[in-house]
Formats: C-alpha cells, structure tokens, sequence
C-alpha cells in the first residue's frame, strides 16, 4: 500500500481527501490505480502521449521520479508519492 | 489591455478570463495573454510608436494594460549603446550593450513592475506583493509607494545590504525571510492564497507582469533603426525574460513593425553557482533539475526556475547556447564593461559579460553577427561583490606627493 498525496488543485477528485492508499509497485501502478479508485486524475496527470505533464511533478519519499526512474520509478510498501504542482515566481 | 483576447493555457490551450489568474487548473501550466494581433498590426507603426512616451508604454498596444500615470515612474526606453571596445576585447564585431542599470530603481525589474501594477489596480487591486532576489523588492516597493499601494515584499535574508536598503527606504513592509529565493517563493505562493486581495505581481499577475519584459525586445529593435539583432546574450535566473525577449522579436514582425520575420539567436548566462538551466541544456535533458543556489549573483539565484523548460526551448530552438560562469568571472565582467565601457553594473550584468566572453571565445557568439547583451541591473545594487577596489594612491594635497604616486608619463 502507498499514500498519494493530493494538492489542493485535485482533491475535487478525491472527494476532499488529501491523501490516498492504493496498490502498485512503480509510480505509474500507483497512478493507475489512484484513477481507477477516482477517475480523472488521468487527464490531469497525463497529456494526450501517456507522459506526466510538465508543470505536474511527482515524488516518491521526497525525490523527483524526473531524476529517478520516471513512471517506472519503484514504490514500496508504505512509501509516499507526492503530487506537486510547479511553482511560478522569478 | 484594449487588444488582450483572453488568457491561454501555454501547455494544453484551455482559455481563461484576463483576470488575476497565472495557472492553468486543468493541467498546472503558465497562463499566457493572447493578443487581437491583427487590431494591433491595424493600430499600431514605427511612426505612432515614435510618437509616444519615452518609456515602456510607447508599446502600449503590445501590452496587457493601459499607462496608468499613479504607478509610472518611468520605467524603460534605456539607451542600446554600441560597445567597440569590449567588442574589440572579446574578439567580437558589431556588439551593443542594452543599458538596462537606467531604469527608475536601477534594474529591468521596472518594465515587469509597471505593467503588473497598472493591470493590478485595472483589476481593482489596493496592495502589492512579491517574491523576490532584491531587483524586483526594490522594483515594488518603489511602485506601490508612487500609487500609494499598501505593500508586502518578501526576499531572502542573506541579500546584500544595497538592496534590502534600496527596498525597505519606501516604507512598510520589507519582510526578511530565512532561507534561499525558492523558499520564499513556496511561501509566497501560500500567501497568495491566504490573501487573495493582493496583487503578487510575480505570483497572481505574473501572466501580465512578465509581458513586461518584451519591450526589452521592442526598445532593442526600435533603436536599431526597426531591426533585429543576430544574437543576443541575457541573463536567466527564472527564464522568463529571456522567453519574453524572444517573444517581443517575433510579435514585433506579426504586427508589422519588422520588414521581415526576425531570426535572433538567443543565448542564456547563468552563475555556475545556480545553474540547472545552463546545466540541463548541457546535458542535453529536457527537464531542469533543481538545485540549492550558492553564488554572488543573487538577483539570479533561482534554484527552481519557474520558465527553465521554456527558456530551453528558446535556445535550443534559435540555436543558440546557455553558458555558466565562475565567481571570479561574474566580477571580471563587472569590471571588465566598466573599464571598456563605462557601465557600472551588478553581479547579474557581470555573468551576462562573463558568459558573453566565454561564448564568444568557443565561437559561439560570432564576429561576423550583431550581438546584443541585456545589462539590467546597477552595479551600486552589490557593491560588496566587487572586493577591495580602491585609490590608486592617497596623497597629501601637494604637487610633489602627486608627482612622486602618479607615474604620468609612464601612463600616457
């Protein structure tokens, strides 16, 4: 079991709920199964060719999946993934 | 504003009103203003430009506001000054210095920050905010004092004491924060939520206020008799004016204002000490990894650059490069362009000269092209930088203790 995450933008799909447990042992199991438990997260987390949208990142314990192993990035039990919207500012 | 059409997402196109809104909630990504261009092009020549006030507003019609005389203090229309002797130095040909240090509170800062502000009180906005390296601090504060906007402007805590002084001289409230700029752009972006009433011109407005960094493009094109350079050389700490600069070239050709489409080489200076874009252009990688900034370079010390993948797509795509300069460097090239040139400026302006060297010494920047390099900050804004410059001699007020210390004829 992990825990997602949900920032406040998403959590309209969450029914309000800031974190998620679901199943799956790599960062696109676990997203897969996030937006099978509350559909729509797809559309926001992915574009139209299946890869994470640039301004959507993702951690798992506290480290970017871009500079891990991306979607494949393993997820063990327990872990957290985090959803993070990008910052502006600059 | 008369000519702005809506907001638009940058990523996915999703369309939203132009309020104060800078984020696309469908997918996260940076809303940009899209423009009526033909009404632009029908309204808009070098003639009525020329026309208008010295300043950013003479390209009114390509902004998202309208001159409001309570927040201009004048920013813009700085002078584009052809630079043979450091041209000479690095090896170059036809190279300019746009003189960005002559703005009203000394940095580019004031173009982004009169067009925030202006949409800001269009929108019906009573208080102005931002996060920021020290530049824009100053930038704020100094508008919303001109407005009599209430003010919070929030910097690291570690600036150099030019500018916290520079920012906290307009009144109430200079808010010093512990830690790096990205800590108190995370802490920023929280308060814009708390407090939507305030108008954070890089946070909530930001949409507007980096359009502002388009007439740095305009002035440059217009002072060159309405021509583009070949290649120009911009410092980048979150990306977006390097973006904006770009931009401002290709809008100037869309409404009429260039005989033919633009085709600038656009290349990006960074501090070795915060890097990530220089680095992932580098590496050859699509994604800018975030790191924690440790340079004198402050006012471009953004270790999560909010436009790095944008600014990427500039250079990568006008084949141009990224270079990344050492501490020693940024303060040769501070002293390098006052000694050639006459131009006093800061940590920022000395990277843009630095990297400029550098690129020019890799063949990169050529001498067959004409180069443009964005000098935009003064350099009174971080003397402590510089090191221990000093007298060449102290003497007793006498001709022979001059004599006797000065070596005129040696130097003639």
């Amino acid at each position: 079991m992990a825990t997602v995450r949900i920032p406040t933008q998403l959590r309209e799909l969450s029914g309000g709920q800031a974190e998620v447990s679901v199943e799956g042992n790599t960062v696109a199991d676990v997203l897969a199964a996030l937006d099978t438990a509350h559909p729509g997260f797809r559309g926001r987390l992915f574009d139209d060719a299946g890869k994470l949208r640039r301004f959507v990142n993702v951690f798992v314990a506290d480290e970017d999946v871009r500079f891990l192993d991306g979607l494949d990035t393993k997820v063990t039990d327990g872990q957290t993934v985090s959803i993070v919207p990008a910052v502006a500012g600059g | 504003m008369a000519f702005i059409e809506a907001l638009a997402c940058r990523e996915c196109a999703r369309t939203y009103p132009a309020e104060a809104l800078h984020v696309c909630d469908y997918c996260f990504g940076p809303l940009e203003v899209s423009y009526d261009y033909e009404a632009i092009a029908a309204n808009t020549t070098r003639e009525s430009v020329a026309a208008g006030p010295r300043s950013i507003w003479r390209y009114a019609n390509l902004l998202p506001a309208t001159n409001d005389g309570a927040v201009d203090l004048g920013a813009g229309f700085t002078p584009l000054l052809r630079a043979d002797r450091l041209a000479a130095q690095l090896g170059l040909g036809e190279l300019w210095i746009k003189n960005d240090t002559l703005n009203p509170t000394g940095s580019f800062k004031d173009r982004v920050v009169s067009v925030a502000l202006a949409r800001a009180r269009e929108l019906g906005f009573k208080v102005a905010a931002c996060a920021s390296t020290g530049n824009l601090a100053n930038s704020v504060a100094a508008h919303a004092a001109r407005a009599g906007m209430k003010h919070y402007v929030f910097i690291p805590a570690n600036l150099e004491a030019g500018k916290v002084l520079m920012s906290a001289v307009y009144g109430h409230n200079l808010i010093a924060v512990e830690g790096s700029y990205d800590d108190v752009n995370r802490l920023c972006a929280e308060l814009a939520s708390e407090h939507p009433t305030w108008a954070f011109v890089n946070v909530n407005l930001r949409t507007y206020y980096a359009e502002g960094s388009k007439t740095l493009a305009f002035e440059t094109a217009e002072q060159l008799g309405w021509e583009a350079p070949d290649h120009v050389v911009v410092p980048v700490g979150s990306g977006s004016q390097l973006t904006k600069i770009a931009k401002g070239f290709r809008e100037l050709a869309k409404v009429g204002l260039l005989d033919e489409e633009p085709n600038v080489r656009v290349s990006g200076a960074q501090a070795l000490g915060c890097s990530p874009i220089a680095q992932a252009f580098a590496d050859g990688s699509d994604y800018v990894r975030p790191v924690k900034p440790d340079t004198i370079a402050k006012s471009i010390a953004i270790g999560n650059p909010a436009d790095g993948i944008y600014a990427l797509d500039e250079v990568r795509s006008s084949d141009g490069a990224f270079g990344a300069v050492s501490e020693g460097e940024i303060v040769e090239g501070i002293r390098m362009l006052a000694r050639t040139e006459g131009i006093f400026t800061e940590t920022a302006g000395g990277t843009t000269i630095a990297t400029l060297a550098k690129l020019a010494a890799e063949g990169v920047v050529r001498r067959d092209e004409r180069v443009v390099a964005y000098v935009t900050g003064h350099g009174l804004k971080t003397i402590e930088a510089i090191g221990d410059l000093g007298p060449t001699a102290t003497i007793k007020p006498t001709l022979d203790a001059f004599a006797e210390a000065v070596d005129v004829e040696g130097e003639a």
